[in-house]
C-alpha cells in the first residue's frame, strides 16, 4: 500500500498531561511518528499540536480517528488534502573551522537563504527555516562537506491552513 | 462552603449511585470519612482492588448503571488496571475515583503514590488529575457523562488527598459541555437508504450482531429487523443474547469456537450486515478470507471501529438501536427463503455437541442451567468455562450473559457475579468458572458471605488450565507446560497426562468455602446436577459452590486453527 508524507494539526486541551496522552495514544497503536510539535495558542487553554508522518491510507484513516476519540483532543485537521504552509527550524553547529571552511559556510547559506546566528575562532553555527525536506537537503549538504563535524537540532514540522491556496 | 470529600458524595448522589465498590487507603480516608453514616449509598468492602472493579463491572454490565470504584493511591489504583482494561475492551461504563497524594507531594515518590492517569490513559475511555478544588464538580459530572456516552468506557478520577481536604463551593454541574467531546446521537439516513438498498440485492444476507446491540438495548429492535426482513442472524460473544438463542434465524456464535452453521454463513454471505463489533481476530480467523465474497455493512457508535480491521462497504456511524429503527423504517421483506433453508440446514446438520457423551460434562451443567432457570444471570471466567458457556447457554436477552470478551481477563467471573447480584437482588445469579480462574479472586467468598448473597458458583474442574491445556495437545505435541494444576516438585517433569499417582488437587474447595462460611459441594457425576442445584437454591443468604470434577482432557470444539479461515474448523464433535 502507498505510504505518504501527510500533516495532521490537532487543537487539543492545554493542561498537563495532554501531550503525553496524543504521544501514548500513537505510540501504544504502533503509529510511527516523524514529528510532533505543540505549543500554546492565541487562547492560552488550547494547545496546538502538528504531527508529520508518513503512513498509508488505511492507517492513517485509523490515525485520525483514534485522535477524535479522545476527549483532550477539541479538533482534528487533516492537511493531506489542504493547501499548507510548513516549516521547521533547523540548526546546524559546524565546529573546527578553518577560515576556508567558514568561507565555505557563508557562501552556503548565502546561496540556500540560510542564517548565521553565532560563531567563534572555530565554530559556525546556521539557523535554517525550511520544509523537513529542505532541513533534510541541507543537512545532507552539510554531513558532506564537514563530514564529522556538524551537530543538527531540529523542532520538526509546523503547518497552518493557507490563506491563498498555494501550498508552501 | 463545603469539603471535596462532600462534593465526591453529593456527585454520587446526584448521579443516583445506590451502590459503591470501594477499598479504603491513607489516601482514600477522608472520602470514606464523608461516606459514613450515608443514607441512600451501599459501600460495598472487596477483598481486593481488581476484584472490586470487576464486580463494579458485573454491577454495570447487568444493570445498564454507572459502576463506581473508590479505591486509594498507589496499589489501591494499580490493582484497577486490569478491571479497567476489561471494562475498555467490552464497553463497560466505569467511574474510578483513585486517592492520590497532596499536589505537593506528586511527583516526589511519596508513599504510595503513582501516576495513576499515565498508567491508565491507554486502558480507560478517559483518565484525569483533579488539580484544583474548583474543577472537582465539573470533573465528576463529566466522568460519569463520558462512561455512560457514545461507545460507554471507564473513567478514572484521580483526586489528590489535598484537594479532598480543600473548601470550596457546595455546588455540582446540572449538564457538561466538553469541548473535544461529541459523541454521535443521530443516524445518517442516506448511509442507512444505501445499506437498505445493498441488501434488496442480496442473495445471502446475513446479519452479524455484536456487543453494541446488547449495549444498546436494541435486542427487542433487532428480532424484529431479522424477522422482518427474514434474514438469519450470527452473533459474537459479546453479542449473544441479541435474539433469543432459541430464535428461528439464529445460527449460533461466529469466531474461533463458533458454530458450524454460523462459520459458513458468514463464509459463504453475499452482503453481512454487522452492527455493534468489532471484526476482533478471535471472529474473523484468516482476515483475507473472512466473508471474502461479501459486501460488508458496518454500523458501530465508534467511528474508530468501522474499517479498522475490516474494510467495510458501508459504514453507519450510530448507535446500534437508533439505527436498527431507522432500517426498520426504510427495509422491506427479503426473498431468501433459499439462503435461509441453507443456513438451517447446516445448523441441524452441525449441531454444538460434545464428543463425550457420558458421565459429568459442561455441556450437560449449562443444559441443566437452562432447563431450570428463568431468565439467570450468568457470568463466566476465562477459558474452556467461557467458550463451552457461549456455546451451550441460551439467552433471552441483553444483560444476562456476563463475561470478558475482548481482554480475557482470568478471574473476572466470580467478582462480576458478586456486582450483578447486588445490582439484581431478585435475579438468579450463577458464576461458571474454572478451577484456575476462581482461584485468581478467591478471596471474595469472604465478600460474598458477608454481603450475604446467594450466589451459585459453578467450577469446572479438570485440574488444569484447560483452554491452554486444549492448545498444547492440538498443537504444542502434548507438552503441558505450566498447566497442571496438581503439580508438585516431586511430579515427573515430563509428565504427558494425570493417572492415579497424581497427588490430590489443591485446594479442596469444599472446604475452602465452608472455611469462609459458605457451602460448598463437590460433584463426579451427572446424577448429581439436580441435587447439587437444589442444594444451592436451599441458602438464601449465602454462596454456595459447587465443584464439578470433569474429565482433565475435555475440548472445546469446534475449534479453529490460528491463521485458518473459519470455514475450515476442526469438529471433532
Amino acid at each position: 500500500m502507498e505510504v505518504k508524507k501527510r500533516y495532521i494539526s490537532l487543537y487539543v486541551e492545554n493542561q498537563i498531561g495532554v501531550l503525553a496522552k496524543i504521544s501514548g495514544l500513537l505510540a501504544g497503536k504502533s503509529y510511527n511518528l516523524d514529528t510532533l510539535t505543540v505549543g500554546a495558542t492565541e487562547d492560552p487553554t488550547v494547545s496546538r499540536i502538528t504531527i508529520g508522518l508518513t503512513i498509508d491510507d488505511i492507517t492513517y484513516e485509523q490515525v485520525i480517528k483514534q485522535l477524535n476519540r479522545s476527549v483532550v483532543v477539541i479538533k482534528v485537521m487533516d492537511f493531506s488534502d489542504v493547501p499548507i504552509h510548513k516549516k521547521e527550524l533547523l540548526f546546524i553547529k559546524v565546529s573546527s573551522c578553518s577560515e576556508k571552511d567558514k568561507a565555505e559556510i557563508f557562501r552556503i547559506a548565502q546561496a540556500f537563504s540560510l542564517e548565521i546566528i553565532d560563531y567563534d575562532k572555530s565554530h559556525v553555527m546556521v539557523q535554517c527555516v525550511k520544509t523537513e525536506g529542505g532541513n533534510n537537503d541541507m543537512i545532507a549538504l552539510f554531513n558532506d562537506t564537514f563530514i564529522n563535524r556538524i551537530e543538527v537540532v531540529r523542532g520538526g514540522s509546523v503547518a497552518i491552513e493557507a490563506i491563498s491556496t498555494r501550498d508552501q | 462552603m463545603v469539603k471535596g470529600t462532600e462534593i465526591i458524595v453529593k456527585a454520587l448522589k446526584e448521579e443516583k449511585v445506590e451502590t459503591l465498590f470501594a477499598y479504603p487507603g491513607g489516601q482514600a480516608v477522608d472520602i470514606f470519612d464523608a461516606l459514613y453514616g450515608v443514607e441512600g449509598i451501599d459501600v460495598v468492602l472487596p477483598r481486593h482492588e481488581q476484584a472490586l472493579i470487576h464486580a463494579a463491572d458485573g454491577y454495570a454490565r447487568s444493570t445498564g448503571k454507572v459502576g463506581v470504584c473508590l479505591v486509594t493511591s498507589g496499589p489501591g489504583a494499580t490493582n484497577l488496571v486490569t478491571g479497567l482494561a476489561t471494562a475498555n475492551y467490552d464497553s463497560v461504563p466505569l467511574v474510578c475515583i483513585t486517592g492520590q497524594v497532596p499536589l505537593g507531594l506528586m511527583g516526589n515518590d511519596a508513599f504510595q503514590e503513582v501516576d495513576i492517569v499515565g498508567i491508565t490513559n491507554s486502558v480507560s475511555k478517559y483518565a484525569v488529575t483533579v488539580r484544583t478544588r474548583e474543577e472537582l464538580p465539573r470533573i465528576l459530572k463529566e466522568a460519569f457523562y463520558i462512561a455512560r456516552s457514545g461507545r460507554p468506557g471507564p473513567v478514572v478520577v484521580d483526586v489528590p488527598k489535598d484537594i479532598q481536604q480543600a473548601m470550596g463551593e457546595d455546588y455540582y454541574p446540572e449538564g457538561v459541555s466538553i469541548r473535544g467531546y461529541k459523541p454521535n446521537e443521530s443516524v445518517h439516513v442516506g448511509q442507512v437508504k444505501k445499506a437498505v438498498s445493498l441488501l434488496k440485492k442480496s442473495k445471502r444476507p446475513l446479519f452479524l450482531v455484536g456487543g453494541g446491540v446488547n449495549i444498546a438495548g436494541a435486542n427487542d429492535a433487532m428480532r424484529r429487523l431479522a424477522e422482518f426482513v427474514g434474514v438469519p442472524v450470527i452473533t459474537t460473544i459479546m453479542g449473544k443474547g441479541a435474539i433469543p438463542s432459541g430464535h428461528d434465524l439464529y445460527l449460533g456464535n461466529i469466531g474461533i469456537h463458533g458454530s458450524y452453521a454460523a462459520n459458513h454463513a458468514v463464509s459463504e454471505c453475499d452482503v453481512l450486515f454487522s452492527i455493534g463489533t468489532r471484526f476482533n481476530d478471535r471472529i474473523t480467523g484468516k482476515i483475507s478470507e473472512f466473508a471474502k465474497d461479501a459486501k460488508i455493512i458496518h454500523i458501530d457508535v465508534d467511528p474508530a471501529s468501522i474499517s479498522k480491521n475490516i474494510v467495510v462497504d458501508i459504514p453507519i456511524v450510530a448507535d446500534a438501536k437508533l439505527a436498527i429503527e431507522k432500517l426498520l423504517e426504510y427495509a422491506s421483506p427479503l426473498k431468501v427463503e433459499k439462503w435461509v433453508e441453507q443456513t438451517k440446514a447446516w445448523k441441524e446438520q452441525f449441531p454444538i455437541h460434545m464428543k463425550q457423551k457420558e458421565g459429568l460434562t459442561p455441556e450437560k451443567i449449562i443444559r441443566y442451567i437452562n432447563e431450570n432457570f428463568s431468565r439467570p444471570i450468568i457470568t463466566t471466567d476465562v477459558g474452556q468455562n467461557q467458550l463451552w458457556a457461549t456455546q451451550y447457554l441460551e439467552l433471552e436477552g441483553n444483560r444476562q450473559f456476563l463475561t470478558s470478551g475482548g481482554l480475557g481477563t482470568m478471574g473476572y467471573g466470580f467478582p462480576a457475579a458478586i456486582g450483578a447480584k447486588l445490582g439484581n437482588p431478585d435475579r438468579q445469579v450463577i458464576a461458571i468458572s474454572g478451577d484456575g480462574g476462581m482461584q485468581m479472586n478467591i478471596q471474595e467468598l469472604a465478600t460474598a458471605v458477608a454481603l450475604e448473597l446467594p450466589l451459585i458458583l459453578v467450577v469446572l474442574n479438570n485440574g488444569y488450565l484447560g483452554n491452554v491445556r486444549q492448545w498444547q495437545e492440538l498443537f504444542y505435541g502434548k507438552r503441558y507446560s505450566s498447566t497442571c494444576l496438581k503439580y508438585r516438585r516431586s511430579c515427573d517433569r515430563n509428565c504427558g497426562s494425570p493417572d492415579k499417582c497424581c497427588p490430590p488437587y489443591n485446594p479442596d474447595f469444599v472446604k475452602l468455602a465452608e472455611s469462609y462460611d459458605a457451602y460448598g459441594m463437590r460433584i463426579t457425576k451427572e446424577e448429581e446436577i439436580g441435587e447439587a442445584f437444589a442444594y444451592a437454591l436451599s441458602h438464601k443468604h449465602a454462596p454456595t459452590m459447587i465443584e464439578c470434577v470433569i474429565a482433565p482432557d475435555l475440548n472445546v470444539f469446534p475449534m479453529v486453527p490460528t491463521g485458518k479461515p473459519l470455514s475450515e474448523c476442526i469438529m471433532d464433535c
